[in-house]
Protein backbone atom coordinates (compact mmCIF):
# COMPACT_ATOMS: atom_id res chain seq x y z
CA UNK A 1 0.00 0.00 0.00
CA UNK A 2 1.23 3.02 -0.82
CA UNK A 3 1.56 6.64 1.71
CA UNK A 4 -1.51 8.50 0.77
CA UNK A 5 -0.61 11.42 -2.08
CA UNK A 6 -1.36 14.94 -0.71
CA UNK A 7 -4.64 17.63 -1.16
CA UNK A 8 -4.24 20.50 -2.85
CA UNK A 9 -6.35 23.49 -2.94
CA UNK A 10 -6.57 25.74 -6.70
CA UNK A 11 -7.17 28.73 -7.27
CA UNK A 12 -8.01 29.84 -10.57
CA UNK A 13 -8.31 33.69 -12.07
CA UNK A 14 -10.66 33.92 -14.81
CA UNK A 15 -8.79 36.84 -16.40
CA UNK A 16 -6.96 39.86 -15.59
CA UNK A 17 -8.49 42.36 -13.37
CA UNK A 18 -9.95 39.68 -11.48
CA UNK A 19 -8.52 37.63 -8.05
CA UNK A 20 -7.79 33.84 -7.83
CA UNK A 21 -11.03 32.16 -6.64
CA UNK A 22 -11.27 28.54 -4.85
CA UNK A 23 -12.89 26.15 -7.39
CA UNK A 24 -11.84 22.43 -5.40
CA UNK A 25 -9.27 20.44 -4.67
CA UNK A 26 -7.22 17.75 -6.13
CA UNK A 27 -4.57 15.00 -4.63
CA UNK A 28 -0.87 15.07 -6.02
CA UNK A 29 2.61 14.45 -5.29
CA UNK A 30 4.18 17.42 -5.68
CA UNK A 31 3.66 21.01 -6.20
CA UNK A 32 4.49 20.62 -10.26
CA UNK A 33 2.08 17.51 -10.60
CA UNK A 34 -0.67 19.60 -8.86
CA UNK A 35 -0.51 22.20 -10.94
CA UNK A 36 -0.54 20.13 -14.31
CA UNK A 37 -3.37 18.44 -12.35
CA UNK A 38 -5.24 21.39 -11.77
CA UNK A 39 -5.00 22.63 -15.69
CA UNK A 40 -6.28 19.34 -16.37
CA UNK A 41 -8.92 19.14 -14.07
CA UNK A 42 -10.28 22.82 -13.75
CA UNK A 43 -9.68 24.50 -16.60
CA UNK A 44 -10.96 22.63 -19.78
CA UNK A 45 -12.75 25.57 -20.99
CA UNK A 46 -11.59 28.63 -20.99
CA UNK A 47 -11.76 28.70 -17.33
CA UNK A 48 -8.96 30.83 -16.27
CA UNK A 49 -5.47 32.08 -17.25
CA UNK A 50 -3.24 31.63 -14.13
CA UNK A 51 -3.41 28.95 -11.21
CA UNK A 52 -2.32 28.38 -7.98
CA UNK A 53 -2.06 25.55 -5.53
CA UNK A 54 -1.97 25.43 -2.36
CA UNK A 55 -1.20 22.42 0.17
CA UNK A 56 -4.68 21.77 1.87
CA UNK A 57 -2.97 21.56 5.16
CA UNK A 58 -0.65 25.10 4.76
CA UNK A 59 -4.30 26.71 5.11
CA UNK A 60 -5.78 28.01 8.43
CA UNK A 61 -9.10 28.41 8.87
CA UNK A 62 -11.64 30.08 11.29
CA UNK A 63 -13.50 27.98 13.76
CA UNK A 64 -17.35 27.95 12.76
CA UNK A 65 -18.12 27.52 16.24
CA UNK A 66 -16.87 30.83 16.61
CA UNK A 67 -18.83 32.70 13.53
CA UNK A 68 -21.13 34.28 15.76
CA UNK A 69 -18.39 36.06 17.63
CA UNK A 70 -16.62 36.74 15.00
CA UNK A 71 -18.77 38.48 12.69
CA UNK A 72 -21.87 39.27 14.34
CA UNK A 73 -20.83 42.49 15.84
CA UNK A 74 -20.21 44.64 12.94
CA UNK A 75 -24.00 44.55 12.44
CA UNK A 76 -24.85 46.81 15.16
CA UNK A 77 -22.47 49.38 13.76
CA UNK A 78 -24.31 50.92 11.83
CA UNK A 79 -21.98 54.07 11.92
CA UNK A 80 -19.49 52.34 9.64
CA UNK A 81 -21.69 53.08 6.60
CA UNK A 82 -22.12 56.02 4.58
CA UNK A 83 -25.74 55.96 4.84
CA UNK A 84 -25.83 56.34 9.06
CA UNK A 85 -24.54 60.50 8.09
CA UNK A 86 -26.91 62.89 6.88
CA UNK A 87 -25.59 65.64 4.63
CA UNK A 88 -28.05 68.26 3.05
CA UNK A 89 -29.48 67.60 -0.38
CA UNK A 90 -27.62 71.42 -1.55
CA UNK A 91 -24.14 69.68 -1.02
CA UNK A 92 -25.16 67.19 -3.81
CA UNK A 93 -24.01 63.89 -4.21
CA UNK A 94 -21.37 63.64 -1.73
CA UNK B 1 -22.25 11.79 -15.25
CA UNK B 2 -25.46 11.00 -12.77
CA UNK B 3 -26.71 9.89 -9.38
CA UNK B 4 -28.88 7.17 -9.03
CA UNK B 5 -31.34 7.76 -6.21
CA UNK B 6 -29.20 6.97 -2.89
CA UNK B 7 -29.02 3.17 -2.77
CA UNK B 8 -28.40 1.65 0.69
CA UNK B 9 -27.82 4.89 2.69
CA UNK B 10 -28.65 4.92 6.70
CA UNK B 11 -29.68 8.70 7.33
CA UNK B 12 -30.52 8.05 10.92
CA UNK B 13 -28.51 10.68 13.13
CA UNK B 14 -28.95 10.51 17.01
CA UNK B 15 -28.56 14.36 17.90
CA UNK B 16 -30.89 16.32 20.81
CA UNK B 17 -34.30 17.34 18.95
CA UNK B 18 -32.61 20.63 19.92
CA UNK B 19 -29.44 20.07 17.44
CA UNK B 20 -31.70 18.89 15.03
CA UNK B 21 -34.67 21.70 14.73
CA UNK B 22 -32.07 24.11 15.26
CA UNK B 23 -30.01 22.45 12.21
CA UNK B 24 -33.59 21.84 9.73
CA UNK B 25 -34.12 25.77 10.65
CA UNK B 26 -30.61 26.64 8.50
CA UNK B 27 -31.96 24.00 6.20
CA UNK B 28 -35.31 25.61 5.97
CA UNK B 29 -33.93 28.90 5.82
CA UNK B 30 -32.41 27.63 2.77
CA UNK B 31 -29.16 28.45 4.32
CA UNK B 32 -25.78 26.26 2.51
CA UNK B 33 -24.46 24.15 5.14
CA UNK B 34 -20.38 24.55 4.66
CA UNK B 35 -17.60 21.47 5.73
CA UNK B 36 -16.98 22.49 9.14
CA UNK B 37 -20.34 23.68 10.42
CA UNK B 38 -21.88 21.19 12.32
CA UNK B 39 -24.35 18.98 10.93
CA UNK B 40 -26.33 15.39 12.49
CA UNK B 41 -24.16 12.36 11.87
CA UNK B 42 -26.95 11.29 9.26
CA UNK B 43 -26.70 14.37 7.32
CA UNK B 44 -22.84 13.51 6.86
CA UNK B 45 -22.98 9.34 6.23
CA UNK B 46 -26.00 10.50 3.97
CA UNK B 47 -24.01 12.72 1.87
CA UNK B 48 -21.12 10.65 1.82
CA UNK B 49 -22.83 7.84 0.47
CA UNK B 50 -24.55 9.67 -2.29
CA UNK B 51 -21.68 11.63 -3.50
CA UNK B 52 -19.21 8.73 -3.16
CA UNK B 53 -21.68 7.16 -5.70
CA UNK B 54 -21.90 9.90 -7.73
CA UNK B 55 -18.26 10.26 -7.91
CA UNK B 56 -17.85 5.96 -8.85
CA UNK B 57 -20.62 6.82 -11.24
CA UNK B 58 -18.22 9.18 -13.12
CA UNK B 59 -15.27 7.09 -13.02
CA UNK B 60 -17.00 3.72 -14.24
CA UNK B 61 -19.17 5.69 -16.43
CA UNK B 62 -15.49 6.50 -18.96
CA UNK B 63 -15.62 2.31 -19.12
CA UNK B 64 -18.61 1.93 -21.73
CA UNK B 65 -17.64 5.18 -23.94
CA UNK B 66 -13.45 4.28 -23.65
CA UNK B 67 -14.80 0.76 -25.49
CA UNK B 68 -15.51 2.74 -28.68
CA UNK B 69 -12.63 5.38 -28.52
CA UNK B 70 -10.49 3.66 -31.03
CA UNK B 71 -13.49 2.76 -33.51
CA UNK B 72 -14.92 6.41 -33.78
CA UNK B 73 -16.33 6.77 -37.18
CA UNK B 74 -14.39 9.89 -37.65
CA UNK B 75 -12.11 12.49 -36.33
CA UNK B 76 -14.61 14.80 -35.35
CA UNK B 77 -16.87 12.04 -33.26
CA UNK B 78 -13.56 11.01 -31.85
CA UNK B 79 -12.20 14.09 -30.45
CA UNK B 80 -16.04 14.81 -29.11
CA UNK B 81 -16.41 11.31 -27.32
CA UNK B 82 -12.56 11.76 -26.00
CA UNK B 83 -13.52 14.90 -24.85
CA UNK B 84 -16.74 13.73 -23.60
CA UNK B 85 -14.82 11.03 -21.03
CA UNK B 86 -12.21 13.21 -19.87
CA UNK B 87 -14.93 15.74 -18.45
CA UNK B 88 -16.26 12.01 -16.75
CA UNK B 89 -13.05 11.93 -14.90
CA UNK B 90 -12.80 15.63 -14.14
CA UNK B 91 -16.70 14.90 -12.97
CA UNK B 92 -15.50 12.10 -10.65
CA UNK B 93 -12.46 14.20 -9.02
CA UNK B 94 -14.55 17.25 -8.80
CA UNK B 95 -16.90 14.81 -6.58
CA UNK B 96 -14.43 13.47 -5.05
CA UNK B 97 -12.84 16.09 -3.67
CA UNK B 98 -16.43 17.52 -2.61
CA UNK B 99 -17.23 14.06 -0.56
CA UNK B 100 -13.30 14.48 1.22
CA UNK B 101 -14.98 17.92 2.66
CA UNK B 102 -16.95 15.67 4.79
CA UNK B 103 -14.08 13.38 6.49
CA UNK B 104 -13.82 10.11 4.23
CA UNK B 105 -10.55 10.18 2.70
CA UNK B 106 -9.56 8.74 -1.52
CA UNK B 107 -8.39 5.69 -0.42
CA UNK B 108 -11.60 5.04 1.83
CA UNK B 109 -13.64 5.60 -1.28
CA UNK B 110 -11.81 3.95 -3.98
CA UNK B 111 -11.09 1.31 -1.90
CA UNK B 112 -15.35 1.14 -1.15
CA UNK B 113 -15.28 0.56 -5.39
CA UNK B 114 -12.90 -2.18 -5.48
CA UNK B 115 -14.23 -4.12 -3.26
CA UNK B 116 -17.76 -4.04 -4.52
CA UNK B 117 -19.18 -2.15 -1.23
CA UNK B 118 -20.16 1.27 -2.92
CA UNK B 119 -22.65 1.22 -5.16
CA UNK B 120 -22.92 3.33 -8.72
CA UNK B 121 -25.28 3.64 -11.39
CA UNK B 122 -26.77 0.57 -12.49
CA UNK B 123 -26.61 1.70 -16.25
CA UNK B 124 -23.15 1.33 -16.25
CA UNK B 125 -23.86 -2.22 -16.18
CA UNK B 126 -24.94 -2.50 -19.52
CA UNK B 127 -22.49 -3.38 -22.47
CA UNK B 128 -21.96 -0.57 -25.31
CA UNK B 129 -22.76 -2.91 -28.17
CA UNK B 130 -22.55 -0.96 -30.90
CA UNK B 131 -21.38 2.46 -32.18
CA UNK B 132 -25.30 3.48 -31.96
CA UNK B 133 -24.83 3.41 -28.30
CA UNK B 134 -22.40 6.17 -27.63
CA UNK B 135 -25.31 8.53 -29.21
CA UNK B 136 -27.33 6.70 -26.85
CA UNK B 137 -26.22 6.88 -24.06
CA UNK B 138 -25.23 10.91 -24.52
CA UNK B 139 -29.11 11.60 -25.60
CA UNK B 140 -30.71 9.34 -22.80
CA UNK B 141 -27.66 8.40 -20.20
CA UNK B 142 -26.75 12.08 -20.05
CA UNK B 143 -29.99 13.39 -20.28
CA UNK B 144 -31.60 12.00 -17.58
CA UNK B 145 -28.02 12.55 -15.26
CA UNK B 146 -29.06 16.33 -15.90
CA UNK B 147 -33.07 15.81 -14.87
CA UNK B 148 -31.09 14.40 -11.81
CA UNK B 149 -28.19 16.79 -11.28
CA UNK B 150 -29.94 20.21 -12.31
CA UNK B 151 -31.34 20.16 -8.67
CA UNK B 152 -28.34 18.92 -7.55
CA UNK B 153 -27.13 22.31 -8.44
CA UNK B 154 -29.39 23.86 -5.13
CA UNK B 155 -28.61 20.85 -2.72
CA UNK B 156 -27.98 22.10 0.50
CA UNK B 157 -24.41 21.29 1.16
CA UNK B 158 -22.42 23.66 -0.44
CA UNK B 159 -19.58 21.78 -2.08
CA UNK B 160 -21.77 18.97 -3.93
CA UNK B 161 -23.35 21.95 -5.15
CA UNK B 162 -20.61 23.83 -6.25
CA UNK B 163 -19.51 20.45 -7.91
CA UNK B 164 -22.86 20.18 -9.72
CA UNK B 165 -22.68 23.62 -11.58
CA UNK B 166 -19.64 23.03 -13.23
CA UNK B 167 -21.00 19.58 -13.64
CA UNK B 168 -24.11 20.87 -15.52
CA UNK B 169 -22.64 23.31 -17.75
CA UNK B 170 -20.22 20.68 -18.78
CA UNK B 171 -23.40 17.96 -19.25
CA UNK B 172 -25.21 19.75 -21.96
CA UNK B 173 -22.16 19.33 -24.24
CA UNK B 174 -22.73 15.44 -23.67
CA UNK B 175 -26.00 15.11 -24.28
CA UNK B 176 -26.18 17.14 -27.35
CA UNK B 177 -23.08 14.96 -28.92
CA UNK B 178 -25.15 11.90 -28.48
CA UNK B 179 -28.57 13.14 -29.82
CA UNK B 180 -26.63 14.66 -33.09
CA UNK B 181 -24.86 10.95 -33.24
CA UNK B 182 -28.60 9.00 -32.94
CA UNK B 183 -30.06 11.74 -35.77
CA UNK B 184 -27.59 11.00 -37.95
CA UNK B 185 -27.88 7.05 -37.77
CA UNK B 186 -31.80 8.04 -37.90
CA UNK B 187 -31.55 10.02 -40.54
CA UNK B 188 -28.85 7.37 -42.90
CA UNK B 189 -29.97 3.81 -44.59
CA UNK B 190 -32.19 2.03 -43.19
CA UNK B 191 -29.67 -0.36 -41.64
CA UNK B 192 -28.29 2.47 -40.08
CA UNK B 193 -31.85 3.85 -38.84
CA UNK B 194 -32.19 0.18 -37.56
CA UNK B 195 -28.69 0.36 -35.49
CA UNK B 196 -30.56 3.94 -33.58
CA UNK B 197 -33.52 1.65 -32.72
CA UNK B 198 -31.93 -1.76 -31.58
CA UNK B 199 -29.97 1.07 -29.55
CA UNK B 200 -32.85 2.89 -27.67
CA UNK B 201 -34.67 -0.04 -27.56
CA UNK B 202 -31.68 -1.63 -25.14
CA UNK B 203 -31.52 1.82 -23.87
CA UNK B 204 -35.00 2.86 -23.04
CA UNK B 205 -35.68 0.58 -19.93
CA UNK B 206 -32.27 1.04 -17.97
CA UNK B 207 -32.28 5.05 -18.48
CA UNK B 208 -35.88 5.55 -16.87
CA UNK B 209 -34.14 3.14 -14.10
CA UNK B 210 -31.44 5.35 -13.45
CA UNK B 211 -34.29 7.51 -11.46
CA UNK B 212 -34.63 4.81 -8.68
CA UNK B 213 -36.98 2.98 -7.04
CA UNK B 214 -40.63 4.98 -7.29
CA UNK B 215 -41.51 7.01 -4.24
CA UNK B 216 -43.58 4.52 -2.22
CA UNK B 217 -40.54 2.00 -2.14
CA UNK B 218 -37.78 5.00 -1.93
CA UNK B 219 -36.83 4.95 2.03
CA UNK B 220 -34.44 7.13 2.07
CA UNK B 221 -36.36 10.15 -0.31
CA UNK B 222 -38.13 11.61 3.01
CA UNK B 223 -35.41 12.52 4.90
CA UNK B 224 -33.43 13.61 1.76
CA UNK B 225 -36.12 16.05 0.70
CA UNK B 226 -36.53 17.47 4.55
CA UNK B 227 -32.77 18.06 4.32
CA UNK B 228 -32.85 19.67 0.46
CA UNK B 229 -30.25 17.21 -0.50
CA UNK B 230 -32.68 16.11 -3.12
CA UNK B 231 -34.95 18.65 -4.11
CA UNK B 232 -37.95 15.99 -6.29
CA UNK B 233 -39.06 12.57 -6.45
CA UNK B 234 -37.79 10.15 -7.76
CA UNK B 235 -41.06 9.55 -10.19
CA UNK B 236 -40.72 13.17 -10.51
CA UNK B 237 -37.67 13.43 -11.74
CA UNK B 238 -38.43 10.02 -14.00
CA UNK B 239 -41.71 12.16 -15.70
CA UNK B 240 -39.91 14.84 -16.58
CA UNK B 241 -37.64 13.03 -18.29
CA UNK B 242 -39.77 10.43 -20.18
CA UNK B 243 -42.04 14.33 -20.90
CA UNK B 244 -38.62 16.06 -22.79
CA UNK B 245 -37.45 12.72 -24.26
CA UNK B 246 -40.63 11.28 -25.97
CA UNK B 247 -40.68 14.37 -28.54
CA UNK B 248 -37.34 13.83 -29.31
CA UNK B 249 -37.58 10.39 -30.19
CA UNK B 250 -40.54 10.99 -32.01
CA UNK B 251 -38.77 13.79 -34.11
CA UNK B 252 -36.08 10.91 -35.06
CA UNK B 253 -38.64 8.72 -36.47
CA UNK B 254 -37.60 6.44 -33.55
CA UNK B 255 -40.22 4.36 -31.83
CA UNK B 256 -39.72 4.55 -27.60
CA UNK B 257 -39.87 0.28 -26.60
CA UNK B 258 -43.02 1.09 -24.21
CA UNK B 259 -46.67 -0.16 -25.76
CA UNK B 260 -48.42 1.02 -23.02
CA UNK B 261 -46.81 4.87 -23.25
CA UNK B 262 -49.43 7.17 -24.17
CA UNK B 263 -50.23 11.22 -23.86
CA UNK B 264 -52.16 11.57 -20.55
CA UNK B 265 -54.19 14.54 -20.53
CA UNK B 266 -55.25 15.20 -17.50
CA UNK B 267 -51.84 15.56 -16.11
CA UNK B 268 -50.10 16.59 -19.30
CA UNK B 269 -47.46 14.01 -19.10
CA UNK B 270 -46.88 10.11 -20.36
CA UNK B 271 -48.24 7.30 -18.74
CA UNK B 272 -45.75 4.68 -19.14
CA UNK B 273 -45.51 0.90 -18.87
CA UNK B 274 -44.29 -1.37 -16.19
CA UNK B 275 -40.67 -0.92 -15.08
CA UNK B 276 -39.41 -4.03 -14.53
CA UNK B 277 -38.10 -3.90 -10.55
CA UNK B 278 -35.98 -7.06 -10.68
CA UNK B 279 -33.79 -6.40 -13.07
CA UNK B 280 -32.53 -3.21 -11.59
CA UNK B 281 -32.06 -4.80 -8.43
CA UNK B 282 -30.04 -7.30 -10.33
CA UNK B 283 -27.90 -4.93 -11.57
CA UNK B 284 -27.59 -2.76 -8.31
CA UNK B 285 -26.24 -5.37 -6.83
CA UNK B 286 -24.05 -6.36 -9.23
CA UNK B 287 -24.91 -9.07 -11.49
CA UNK B 288 -25.15 -6.85 -14.83
CA UNK B 289 -24.22 -8.15 -17.83
CA UNK B 290 -21.13 -5.94 -17.51
CA UNK B 291 -20.86 -5.56 -13.67
CA UNK B 292 -17.42 -8.00 -13.16
CA UNK B 293 -15.75 -6.54 -15.71
CA UNK B 294 -16.62 -2.96 -14.51
CA UNK B 295 -14.94 -3.84 -11.39
CA UNK B 296 -11.92 -5.84 -12.81
CA UNK B 297 -11.03 -3.02 -14.92
CA UNK B 298 -10.96 -0.37 -12.44
CA UNK B 299 -9.05 -2.48 -10.08
CA UNK B 300 -6.54 -3.16 -12.83
CA UNK B 301 -6.21 0.51 -13.54
CA UNK B 302 -5.51 0.99 -9.65
CA UNK B 303 -2.84 -1.83 -9.55
CA UNK B 304 -1.08 -1.08 -12.64
CA UNK B 305 -1.01 2.62 -11.42
CA UNK B 306 0.70 1.62 -7.80
CA UNK B 307 4.20 1.98 -9.67
CA UNK B 308 3.21 5.65 -10.85
CA UNK B 309 2.04 6.90 -7.90
CA UNK B 310 5.07 5.49 -5.30
CA UNK B 311 7.30 7.20 -8.31
CA UNK B 312 5.75 10.26 -8.13
CA UNK B 313 5.57 10.40 -4.27
CA UNK B 314 9.56 9.18 -3.97
CA UNK B 315 10.49 11.94 -6.55
CA UNK B 316 8.35 14.69 -4.58
CA UNK B 317 10.52 13.65 -1.75
CA UNK B 318 13.70 13.60 -2.89
CA UNK B 319 13.51 17.18 -4.53
CA UNK B 320 11.89 18.18 -1.23
CA UNK B 321 15.16 16.85 0.27
CA UNK B 322 17.52 18.38 -2.28
CA UNK B 323 15.88 21.62 -1.94
CA UNK B 324 16.47 21.03 2.34
CA UNK B 325 19.84 20.36 1.69
CA UNK B 326 20.83 23.22 -0.75
CA UNK B 327 19.25 25.68 1.93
Amino acid sequence: MTATTPLWEVFIRPRNGLAHKHVGSLHAADEVMALQSARDVYTRRGEGNSIWVVPSAAITASDPDQTAENFEPTADKIYRHPTFYDTPEDVGHM
Amino acid sequence: MYSQGLIGADGRTEETPEFLARFQKRIDAEEKIEPKDEMPEGYRRTLIRQIGQHAHSEIVGMLPEGNWITRAPSLRRKAALLAKVQDEGGHGLYLYSAAETLGVSREEMTEELLSGKAKYSSIFNYPTLSWADMGTIGWLVDGAAIMNQIPLCRCSFGPYARAMIRVCKEESFHQRQGYEIVMTLAQGTPEQKAMAQDSLNRWWWPSLMMFGPHDADSQHSDQSMAWKIKRFTNDELRQKFIDATVPQAEYLGLTIPDPDLKWNEDKGGYDHGTIDWDEFWRVVKGHGPMAKDRIKARKKAWDDGAWVREAALAHAEKRRARKIAAE
